[in-house]
């Protein structure tokens, strides 16, 4: 794993999310309120559409194609359509920006 | 004309989803595209997205009060003539309104809170006669594929229209039978090849569980019915399927009707439809049709700005349902001729170019 300097935080929305490409990987990273940050998979694990169009609401990411639903803070899918968890990785923010450890 | 033609299909195009079809889309890069998409500032469209518990609450409130109450009328006066305008109306909330119920719910984006839309889904599932689980995926297939032959399973328009089909339908005279052997067939334990075409094997417990639910109620209801002896709790439960089904196909069947087959674009193969407010009530915004396609994540009662956000980059919506099915009916009768034959609305200009294929390959 390695820490990578993603963006800065002022870059997201309160409730929103950001698309991060790193690696030939896609991510997304997302701000809850203030300085709580979170990293997951980019794509979705139903039929792999970017999550970067969906709608972040408290600590749930809504894919905008079928509407399946993950915890942010964990990937768990909530249910149907999506079956399979998300991958989750840390991610903090220091002096500003986003720093997200990637493999 | 020969009777037969109206109810057979081209030898030539199979609508199965196991079929030559099927494994053409895929190979023409049809399925599980990149659709065209009217751009709408994301901050625009996160506005719009936003969900509610407050319109939800109240719709759901008044249509299951009105259900209840025509319900509870119809049961005073059975055997009055009263009856029947008081079951006409009952029918259709039982099974022309609980289909957007079901479709919005299904989204999860009618209700802000989930086990909202959880309850409305199941209920509305069960008053469609539909497998709450199986119509999950095949729905969400259809917004994956809408309208791509061999892929979609919710193409209710094929070509060249099973007419009488369709006829038959406005009093659920073949859907309600394929409906109910369905769930007897999930009931049992299997599946049809296309229902598992898109039923990940996972989820089959899950529809079994849910068929033989759904069997029980109606078995329950054969009882009631057989010890009051009358078809009394048959009127109120499952019955209305059949006679309250009418307005939902004059409502849905513009949805997609005469439109385009096999491209990326639902500008091209959705149709919107101004209706009134009592109608909107009933549908829940759906004849906002191809906006909700473009945006599936935006709730019902946010439909009519969306609408607002894209219209100049969209062929303009028909002004009523007399005037969708006006456009509607001279393309069905030609498609018995001509299966070629389909509407092509016409894009304002400067708007965005029809996507006819995937990116790069047929764009115009
Ligand atoms: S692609 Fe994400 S829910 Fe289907």
């Amino acid at each position: 794993m390695a820490e990578i300097d993603a963006c800065g935080l002022d870059e997201i929305d309160e409730e929103d999310l950001l698309r991060f490409d790193h690696g030939g990987h896609s991510y997304a990273i997302y701000r809850i309120t203030g300085d709580e940050v979170y990293c997951t998979d980019g794509l979705c694990t139903h039929e792999q559409v970017h999550l970067e169009d969906g709608l972040v609401m408290e600590h749930v990411i809504e894919c905008p194609r079928h509407n399946g639903r993950f915890d942010i803070r964990t990937g768990k899918a909530l249910g149907a359509p999506v079956c399979i968890d998300l991958a989750t990785y840390p991610a903090r923010v220091v002096n500003g920006r986003v720093l997200v450890d990637l493999p | 004309m020969g009777l037969m033609k109206l109810i057979t299909f081209p030898m030539d195009r199979s609508y199965s989803l196991t079929g030559p079809e099927a494994q053409k889309a895929v190979a023409a890069g049809l399925a599980n595209a990149d659709w065209y998409r009217t751009p709408v500032d994301r901050k625009r469209l996160k506005a719009l997205m936003q969900r509610a518990d407050g319109p939800a609450l109240r719709d759901t409130a008044l249509w299951l009060g009105l259900l209840g109450a025509t319900g509870a009328a119809g049961i005073a006066l059975w055997g009055s003539g009263w009856a029947v305008p008081v079951f006409l109306v009952y029918g259709v909330l039982y099974a022309s309104a609980a289909d957007s119920r079901w479709h919005e719910c299904g989204h999860g984006t009618a209700f802000r809170t989930r086990w909202m839309n959880d309850v409305v889904y199941q209920i509305a599932s069960f008053l469609m006669m539909r497998n709450p689980v199986v119509w999950r995926w095949s729905h969400a297939r259809h917004h994956t594929d809408t309208i791509i032959v061999g892929r979609d399973p919710e193409i209710s328009g094929m070509r060249p229209p099973q007419l009488i089909v369709i006829g038959l339908n406005f009093l659920g005279l073949v859907s309600v039978p394929q409906s109910f052997a369905a769930l007897v067939r999930n009931a049992l334990g299997r599946l049809a090849p296309d229902e598992a075409d898109y039923v990940p094997d996972s989820e089959r417990p899950k529809a079994v569980r849910a068929a033989r639910i759904h069997m029980g109620i109606y078995g329950a209801t054969l009882i009631a019915c057989i010890a009051a002896g009358s078809i009394l709790p048959a009127m109120l439960i499952g019955l209305p399927r059949f006679y309250g089904i009418w307005l939902l196909l004059v409502m849905g069947l513009p949805q997609h009707l005469g439109l385009a087959e096999d491209v990326l674009d639902h500008r091209l193969n959705s149709r919107t439809v101004h209706m009134n407010r009592v109608l909107r009530f009933v549908y829940w915004n759906m004849n906002y049709h191809m906006e909700h396609h473009m945006y599936p994540m935006v709730p019902y009662h946010r439909l009519p700005d969306l609408h607002e956000a894209v219209k100049h980059d969209c062929p303009p919506a028909a002004r009523s349902l007399w005037a969708a099915w006006r456009e509607i009916v001279p393309c069905v009768v030609r498609q018995l001729r001509d299966p070629h034959h389909f509407i092509r609305p016409q894009l304002p200009p400067g708007a965005g170019a029809p996507r006819y294929g995937p990116m790069g390959q047929a764009a115009e």
